[in-house]
């Protein structure tokens, strides 16, 4: 007998099942008898029944599937058998472990001669614990849905009860993504506390040299200027210069001038655009754009031009957050009432006018909430700075010449052997940090004006 | 129809065998009409009678909605404003608009009012200009209450406000003909009747058009009226005519509230 947490499941769910038929039955029943009107529809009994049955059981079960393995292996070397044991924790693991994979079934025979003695109670303890861990779960269901059954009644509030348990349900799943992204903010927030007590914050925002080396911290050599800077100009300044004409012409070409026809097939292509993987993006630009922009530099005579270029990732990620401000654009422009736009061409003005004078200042503010969103992703993107941009810390504006993002270079410190408690790995939580609460400030900056300028045309 | 002597020797624009299609759904059914020069002119049915469709034919407003199609013949200034020598930016500044609900543009009220000369070139210096916008805004009856306030936003007046800015921003381009729409359906009382003052004001300067649903309006303002009805004009004469003595039942049946 072994304890098999998927069959029951299935089990339980089967006694739901029958407690669910069961319940309904009952107040079908007693509402026939009693002559009354039931409050709650009988399915909302059988409901309730299932739920009490199935919850608390199923609950149980999680936790004792983790539990016994602990209450398995404490009565095995609690046996005499276990006294021969040696004490050092790694052969001791091997040795249990060896233990219980004989007696589950997985293996044929001990591999350690030391296991051997080990086997017997190991397969008892499981077979004793299993029956414990069935009893208590059969048990909890039974009195749970037994505790349900013998509440219905024509006039008990079943449908209320059930209604407020799916809250709850849905209350905490909405809770799995909040506290998800608490326990990210907090383990990024301790790792860096931990950097920061090696190296000064002021360095970290302020140097100028990034060079981090393993071993202790050198003085200058966690400045992260080099890493901020490039990551300003290939996403905030080279990827927006590419981005923002071409999503905002997009967008006027598709809200003002596109016919139908042209707009079914033009709006789901760019939507396919945003959907390709980043990493396809990062070939494109490492192994199409950066050559020839070198060669091209080379041909003017601009020195450092190097086959990675700040240039080749920023208007390849350009070319990607074109979707992203071309339907953020698309959008505000679309909420500009056409009572506006009817007004200014009743005036005389072209539609080009109207575009120009009318439409785009008063979608502004959704645009530059959209464009700040989307700086917000371009700052954020690994795998093309990673493939195109280089990982060389350079402070240049030489848009040809290689630089570093602070994406990159996280990449850069937790990837390959390294040691967890060292300045240069800490380094990658820190600048983590930093780059999650940019993000997070651009992120709060965009939804506000967003929603302001919503709330003003509604 | 009988009334031949309302139509005018010298109108301002003339509508002729008029329909209106939206797709394969003819909304106006051959309508003929003549706005007058120094007439303000309202058009009454119950809702989805055509009246508004009718209204955006005259200043091409329906080229917008791509489904449109308009058959016959109008003319402005005898000039027919279908044919493909009109240019109907050139059209929609003789013609302006007003519609239902006031829609000024998120922009300053000098700069709302400024819009139109500026497009057309009306106003070669800002003194130019200046001059154009406390014009239009002296005629619209709105230039005291925002004279000290003409760089604040235009969407931040009341309703009422907002709609005369509307008149200005039309008047500032001079137009030969001015069209409402249902102007005053947004608006409370006071408001209404501050707009309908206004039109008594601006009637001889300029040709208006006035789609209205309250029919006390169309005879508080116009001298005359046309009765619209599933798309056909049902009578079209004099206001006082219209409203004492209809020479329809169906009109008839409309002014004394019987359905509509």
């Amino acid at each position: 007998m072994t304890f098999n947490a998927a069959a029951l499941l299935l089990l339980i769910a089967g006694l739901a099942l029958i407690g669910w038929i069961a319940g309904r039955q009952r107040s079908n029943l007693l509402a026939g008898r009693s002559g009354t009107k039931l409050h709650s529809r009988p399915q909302y009994h059988g409901w309730y029944v299932a739920l009490w049955l199935f919850a608390p059981a199923a609950l149980f079960l999680a936790v004792w599937s983790s539990v016994s393995p602990g209450l398995i292996t404490n009565e095995v070397l609690a046996s005499p058998a276990a006294e021969n044991l040696p004490e050092f924790g790694f052969e001791r693991g091997a040795i249990l472990s060896d233990a219980r994979s004989v007696a589950q079934g997985k293996q044929e025979a001990v591999r350690l001669p030391a296991a051997a003695p080990l086997v017997e109670p190991y397969a008892a303890a499981a077979h004793k614990y299993a029956w414990i861990g069935i009893a208590a779960m059969l048990a909890l269901a039974l009195a749970g849905g037994l505790y349900a059954f013998t509440r219905i009644k024509p006039d008990f509030r079943a449908r209320t009860r059930v209604e407020r348990i799916v809250m709850a349900v849905l209350l905490v799943a909405s809770l799995v993504a909040i506290l998800t992204t608490f326990g990210i903010v907090l383990s990024l927030l301790f790792e860096s506390i931990r950097f920061f007590q090696l190296v000064s914050p002021l360095e970290l925002l302020f140097g100028t040299t990034w060079a981090p080396q393993s071993g202790a911290p050198q003085p200058d050599t966690f400045g992260g200027i080099p890493l901020f800077w490039g990551t300003v100009l290939i996403g905030a300044i080279i990827a927006m210069i590419v981005a923002i004409p071409i999503g905002m012409m997009t967008a006027v070409y598709l809200t003002q001038y596109a016919a139908p026809v042209v707009r079914r097939w033009v709006k789901p292509i760019l939507e396919i655009l945003a959907g390709v993987p980043t990493v396809v993006y990062g070939y494109f630009a490492a192994l199409t754009v950066a050559p020839a922009l070198r060669e091209f530099a080379v041909m003017l005579g601009i020195p450092n031009a190097s086959t990675e270029s700040a240039l080749a990732a920023g208007i390849v990620m350009g070319v990607m957050i074109i979707p992203f401000v071309s339907s953020m654009a698309d959008d505000s422009i679309n909420a500009v009432p056409q009572a506006m736009r009817d007004g200014s061409l009743a005036l005389g003005a072209t539609p080009n006018e109207t575009i120009r004078q009318v439409l785009i200042p008063a979608a502004l503010p959704g645009v530059m909430g959209g464009i700040l969103l989307a700086v917000s992703r371009a700052i954020g993107e690994t795998m093309i700075v990673v493939m195109a941009a280089g990982l060389s810390a350079n402070l240049t504006a030489n848009p040809f010449a290689s630089v570093t993002t602070v994406t990159a270079q996280i990449v850069k410190l937790l990837t390959g052997d390294q040691e967890f408690d060292s300045a240069k790995t800490l380094a990658a939580f820190a600048l983590g940090l930093v780059l999650f609460i940019v993000t997070l400030l651009l992120n709060i900056a965009a939804l506000r004006i967003v929603k302001k300028y919503r709330e003003a045309y509604e | 129809m009988t009334q031949d002597d309302l139509f005018i020797a010298d109108p301002k624009m003339r509508a002729q065998g008029v329909n209106v299609f939206y797709g394969e759904k003819q909304a106006i059914n051959d309508v003929s009409i003549d706005v007058g020069t120094d007439l303000v002119t309202a058009f009454i049915g119950p809702s989805g009678c055509g009246k508004s469709t009718f209204l955006r034919s005259l200043n091409r407003m329906n080229d917008t909605v791509a489904s449109a199609k308009v058959t016959g013949r109008i003319e402005l200034d005898g000039e027919d404003i279908y044919a493909p020598s009109m240019d109907v930016v050139q059209l929609r500044a003789r013609v302006g608009m007003v519609f239902q609900k006031p829609n000024p543009f998120p922009k300053s009220i000098y700069d709302n009012v400024g819009y139109g000369p500026r497009i057309h070139g009306l106003a070669p210096s800002k003194a130019d200009l200046d001059v154009i916008v406390e014009r239009a805004l002296v005629r619209a009856g709105l230039w005291d209450e925002v004279k000290d306030r003409l760089q604040e936003s235009g969407t931040a007046l009341s309703g009422g406000q907002q709609q005369r800015l509307c008149i200005a921003r039309a008047i500032a381009v001079d137009p030969e003909v001015i069209l409402m729409d249902e102007p005053c359906s947004a608006l409370d009382p006071i408001a209404t009747a501050k707009i309908e003052e206004l039109i008594h004001e601006l009637r001889g300067k300029y040709a208006i058009v006035i789609v209205t649903h309250n029919m006390q309006q169309a005879a508080r303002v116009s001298q005359r009226t046309a009765f619209f009805h599933l798309g056909t004009l049902v009578e079209y004469g004099k206001t006082t005519d219209i409203f004492t003595n209809p020479k329809q039942e169906r009109t008839k049946d409309y002014i004394t509230g019987r359905y509509g």
